[in-house]
């Protein structure tokens, strides 16, 4: 397993063999509060690096999580429809969102762990 | 100037911080949305035990002076003049064309009358009062005062009083003289409480190192009220809006509805005739989904109104929402369409309160 990259958007990505994992990160899911629904996208849909691919609802509000790379949804974590909440309480690992095929080399813009904490301090 | 360092604060901010809060903007106010507990547990604590709220952002005032009531009552349908001494009760302040300018509590003190109105509206219904008071008749706004909400089914035990659902008097209450009534904005028991600036700190304090009771953020109030079905000004009922179609016609005194004399009253008589064209009604989502406000609502394709509020109900399990529909399709069980990112989410009208109220009768 290869370590986390992150988006400024709070997202965090996972090289699997061939495949991306994607979800949000803990500082996004404690931003958000507790998470009620999940609107995911369509396995084999393509998608472009920063468009809106799925939706985040928790009791206040809904927020657009974006695709960190390019490329072809191949799978979407369906026990959130029934757990949203794994969103909140394992936010890099049971609450991933869905698996991207990347069309291409990953972006140089990611952070890593380090780069993306320094990133958070400077929201603060 | 950033926008934060323009925001009034309550009299509790710094136990908010204290508390950690996370602070949000509302009514150009500094207010906290929720405590780290999160907005889902401070609402279902409300409805098992009990929380409190800080609500200084409102408007308290006190109407003094021979003719208070009667001078009112030129701006409101409710029935001012015939409220007894110790009662509260709600009302609506409306212009010339019988749109809602903003929902308040009004309560008869026997020598005065006590005034709460909305944060976002206070600057506009102050001058709008005194300016239609006769000599004698005084307007006192009361920004001295910070109002603490205590609500909960665990509230009675721990606060007992005489007072039932919609009483007001003065008390004592950890060592503090208050004005408190037995009412809110959540559905369930408790008391909102009037108290000095000075000593709002100390109240909040002791309140909340009483058994059970949890600081809960306006996340929670919003999320509360929506279940109990109760109007948030600027989103469910605005000058847009007249009390027929938001289903709040109850409000409008027996006396008043043959007097006719309010202003706006003309506009109301013929909504009340004619019936109105849209209603406000509870709206339930099927599934888990959330649709916000401003949602588009639809039957058989055609746009037939809008959500006005809407998000997901912690004691419900589920989704809910309400909005205004064409009369037509305002009976409960109405099938509707939400559009929501563009998709059809099917919905029915569904009675109000999506959670049943409990207050002390």
């Amino acid at each position: 397993m290869s370590a986390l990259k992150f988006t400024k958007d709070h997202e965090w990505l996972r090289l699997e063999g061939d495949v991306a994992v994607v979800g949000i990160t803990d500082h996004a899911q404690n931003a958000l509060g507790d998470v009620v629904f999940v609107d995911l996208p369509e396995p084999g849909r393509e998608v472009e690096a920063g468009e809106a691919v799925a939706v985040v609802e928790s009791v206040k509000a809904a927020s657009d999580v974006y695709a960190p790379i390019a490329g072809k949804v191949v799978e979407v974590n369906a026990a959130l429809a029934e757990e949203p909440g794994r969103i909140n309480s394992d936010p890099t690992g049971a609450g991933w969102f869905f698996k991207i095929a990347p069309s291409g080399p990953l972006p140089d813009d990611l952070m890593d762990a380090d780069a993306y904490a320094a990133f958070l301090e400077t929201l603060a | 100037m950033t926008a934060t360092e323009t925001l009034h604060t309550t009299p509790l901010d710094a136990l908010h911080r204290e508390l950690g809060a996370r602070m949000v903007a509302f009514a150009g106010y500094s207010m906290p949305l929720h405590y780290p507990a999160g907005i889902m547990a401070e609402h279902l604590h409300c409805r098992a035990a009990a929380a409190l709220f800080d609500v200084s952002h409102m408007g308290q005032a006190e109407l003094l002076g021979e003719g208070a009531a009667a001078a009112l009552e030129a701006l409101t349908p409710a029935d001012v003049q015939g409220l007894k001494p110790g009662r509260q009760r709600y009302g609506l302040l409306l212009n010339e064309q019988g749109g809602i300018l903003d929902d308040f509590m009004f309560a008869n003190l026997g020598d005065r009358l006590f005034l709460v109105v909305n944060a976002a509206r206070k600057h506009l219904d102050f001058p709008l009062i005194e300016s239609v008071l006769p000599a004698g008749v005084r307007l006192r706004p009361l920004p001295g005062r910070a109002l603490l909400a205590i609500q909960g089914p665990g509230v009675a035990a721990l606060i007992p009083s005489g007072l039932s659902f919609m009483g007001i008097a003065p008390m004592t209450i950890a060592g503090i003289e208050v004005i408190a009534s037995r009412s809110g904005y959540t559905g369930e028991d408790g008391y909102e409480i009037s108290v000095p600036v000075e000593q709002a700190t100390a109240l909040a304090k002791a309140l909340l190192a009483m058994p059970g009771v949890m600081p809960a953020g306006l996340g929670a109030r919003d999320s509360l009220r929506l279940e109990a079905g109760l109007c948030l000004y600027g989103n469910d009922i605005d000058e847009t809006t007249n009390p027929v179609e938001a289903a709040l016609t109850w409000s409008i005194g027996k006396r008043r509805r043959m007097e006719w004399n309010f202003r706006g009253a003309e506009a109301v008589r013929e909504a009340l005739d004619k019936g109105p064209a849209r209603l406000r009604v509870g709206i339930r989502p099927e599934g888990r989904q959330p649709a916000r406000a401003h949602t588009e609502i639809r039957a058989g394709g055609a746009k037939i109104g809008e959500v006005t509020s809407g998000g997901f109900g912690p004691s419900v399990n589920g989704p809910v929402a309400m909005g205004y529909v064409q009369r037509a399709h305002a009976a409960d069980g109405t099938p509707l369409d939400l559009v929501v990112r563009g998709k059809a989410l099917p919905a029915r009208v569904a009675p109000l309160p999506f959670h049943p109220h409990r207050y002390a009768r």
